[in-house]
């Protein structure tokens, strides 16, 4: 019998999937569908502290070799959306919720607001490069590792899980930092900053010029992040970036992931990944005489 | 699926001709063929200014057929024969195109988002409701049962009326719906309770168009990609159907109050 559950700091994934953020969680329904597609947690659109438009359009488009963004965090603003999060409480699969603030106040306040609604783990969006100063905490060790302390202050039962930006020197120092300042888990990697012209019409193709690139083109980055995160710290990592099958899913676990986020393959393959991933997954243990997943967190690194 | 070649990449048009068709719609042919099904939309992009998605109510050679509302059809409105815009598409999920006995329900601005569909169907009832007569457009192009709110012209009173008046009195395979939400949730409705299969092209404040950022989420659909169009099968479990939407900040409004900032 093949055992293909895996746990972030306690909280046990019937299986190593989970929906990224901001792939379709804006509403209690969509974050439903995934777990009917048998996805093990699903990760909520990040919450602000205020109502918030994003950008215009275009907002994400399909270059080529991944997905470009710049959405630019809309959100209702975490006092306007008591009727999600109420929905959101009642679902018994692991639901991550993730929040994003303008300053350290922001988060703490977010995190003590949603705390009502008994929250498994909280993710830090700390990473997010299409905001103005989206990117400010993730990018200074320190600032990373304050956010952090202050947030799991007040978060109680809560998880507190940052995640990360590539768009750094050395990730793992920044991730040992929150480590330290008491994060349960570490998401690793959040996009990478880039651009797309269109030529013929003289202009980034983004509303917001620059954006956030995912999908199959930042997989090596993510497998290095992770890999190098999983060296210098013992707390688990959620690994995405650019999975787009069962064997990129092996691959960042052996890397270190205890979890795989899940996103741009959504667009790829359709709400229906979450099940081939799983299949393939087991389809390798099969083949190579693996029982359980979590014999192979990290063993690429024996 | 629809298995057309999508164009991922935004790709230049150039504005044929456009032309008036009321004091506040025009339609804007441009320079080449797109092949879509009917029901399925494109992104048409004005850069510096935004991206939106539009219905071809051509596709040889392709146009859009636009109705002066907000910033991004006063930029449209603005453009001249020989300038340029870009697309990519076609997305999304078009009409079953049925060999029976159909009739097409268009509200305002819908009769554009069903006039390839209406191409495509045998000798359909189109039954086409505006507020008033100068609201009117393609005219001369379909056979339609006009209905107008002020008594104006046609059919006096509302597009959903004229139809149950047709299936009390015939009966009907297929109903087709496209407008406001408020009139194809009624037409759903009198489908149901005909027992005729109902499709109806729905609309939502609409941002990647792919399937990934979710803000055109209706109940556990996406409008983009699981849609526009939703079969009775679909339209029966989406919660969402004719009470709310998502604004741009992603907050879950009254169709009263999403109207309300739509214009």
């Amino acid at each position: 019998m093949l055992d293909l559950s895996t746990s972030i700091a306690g909280i046990k994934l019937k299986n190593p999937t989970i929906l990224s953020s901001g792939i379709l969680g804006t509403s209690p329904e969509l974050i439903k569908r995934a777990f009917e597609n048998n996805a093990g947690a699903a990760t909520i659109k990040s919450i602000g502290p205020k109502p918030r438009d994003g950008n215009n359009n275009p907002t994400v488009i399909d270059f080529g070799h991944g997905l470009l963004n710049a959405v630019g965090l809309p959100s209702p603003g975490y006092k306007n959306m008591d009727m999600e999060f109420n929905e959101l409480s009642k679902i018994k699969e692991p639901v991550i919720w993730s929040i994003y603030g303008n300053s350290i106040e922001d988060f703490v306040e977010i995190t003590k607001y949603i705390l009502k609604y008994k929250p498994k783990m909280i993710e830090l969006n700390i990473s997010c490069p299409n905001k103005e100063n989206g990117m400010l905490f993730s990018q200074d060790k320190e600032c990373a590792a304050d956010v952090t302390r202050k947030v799991k202050q007040v978060a109680k039962d809560s998880l507190v899980v940052p995640k990360l930006s590539p768009n750094v020197s050395n990730i793992a120092e920044i991730a040992y930092a929150c480590e330290k300042a008491g994060a349960d888990a570490i998401t690793a990697i959040n996009t990478l900053q880039g651009m797309v012209i269109n030529i013929d019409a003289k202009r980034p193709v983004l509303h917001y010029k620059k954006g956030g690139i995912s999908g199959p083109a930042i997989r090596p980055v993510a497998v290095r992040c992770v890999y190098e995160i999983y060296e210098k710290v013992s707390i688990p990592i959620i690994g995405t970036g650019g999975i787009m099958n069962g064997r990129d899913a092996v691959e960042i676990i052996q890397a270190g992931a205890s979890a795989v986020g899940i996103g741009s393959a959504v667009y790829y393959h359709g709400i229906g990944v979450f099940g081939s991933i799983i299949n393939e997954i087991k389809e390798w243990m099969q083949e190579n005489n693996h029982d359980s997943i979590k014999e192979l967190i990290g063993i690429a690194h024996e | 699926m629809n298995k057309m070649e999508k164009q991922k990449i935004h790709k230049k048009l150039t504005i044929k001709q456009i032309v008036d068709e009321n004091y506040k719609t025009k339609t804007f042919f441009f320079n080449e063929d797109i092949d879509i099904n009917p029901g399925q939309f494109i992104m048409l992009w004005l850069p510096s200014v935004d991206e939106k998605p539009f219905s071809l109510s051509y596709k040889k050679p392709a146009a859009v057929t636009v109705e002066l509302k907000g910033s991004f059809t006063k930029e449209l409105f603005n453009l001249k024969q020989g300038d340029n815009l870009f697309y990519r598409g076609p997305f999304g999920n078009g009409f079953t195109v049925y060999s029976k006995k159909a009739i097409v329900v268009a509200g305002g601005m819908g009769l554009a988002g069903v006039s390839l569909l209406v191409e495509s169907l045998k000798n359909p009832m189109v039954i086409f409701g505006v507020k008033q007569k100068k609201d009117l457009f393609f005219k001369n192009r379909f056979d339609m049962d006009i209905c107008t709110d002020d008594n104006s012209i046609g059919y006096k009173g509302l597009a959903t009326e004229k139809l149950k008046q047709l299936l009390e009195e015939e009966k009907y395979d297929v109903i087709y719906a496209c407008g406001p939400e408020i009139m194809m949730k009624t037409v759903f409705d009198l489908a149901e309770k005909h027992k005729i299969k109902c499709e109806a092209s729905l609309e939502r404040f609409m941002r990647c168009g792919i399937g990934v950022c979710g803000s055109c989420a209706c109940g556990n659909k996406l409008v983009c990609r699981d849609g526009p169009v939703f079969g009775s099968d679909d339209l029966r479990e989406m919660k969402d159907f004719g009470i709310y939407a998502k604004l741009k900040s992603g907050k879950k409004a009254s169709l009263q109050e999403y109207h309300k900032w739509r214009g």
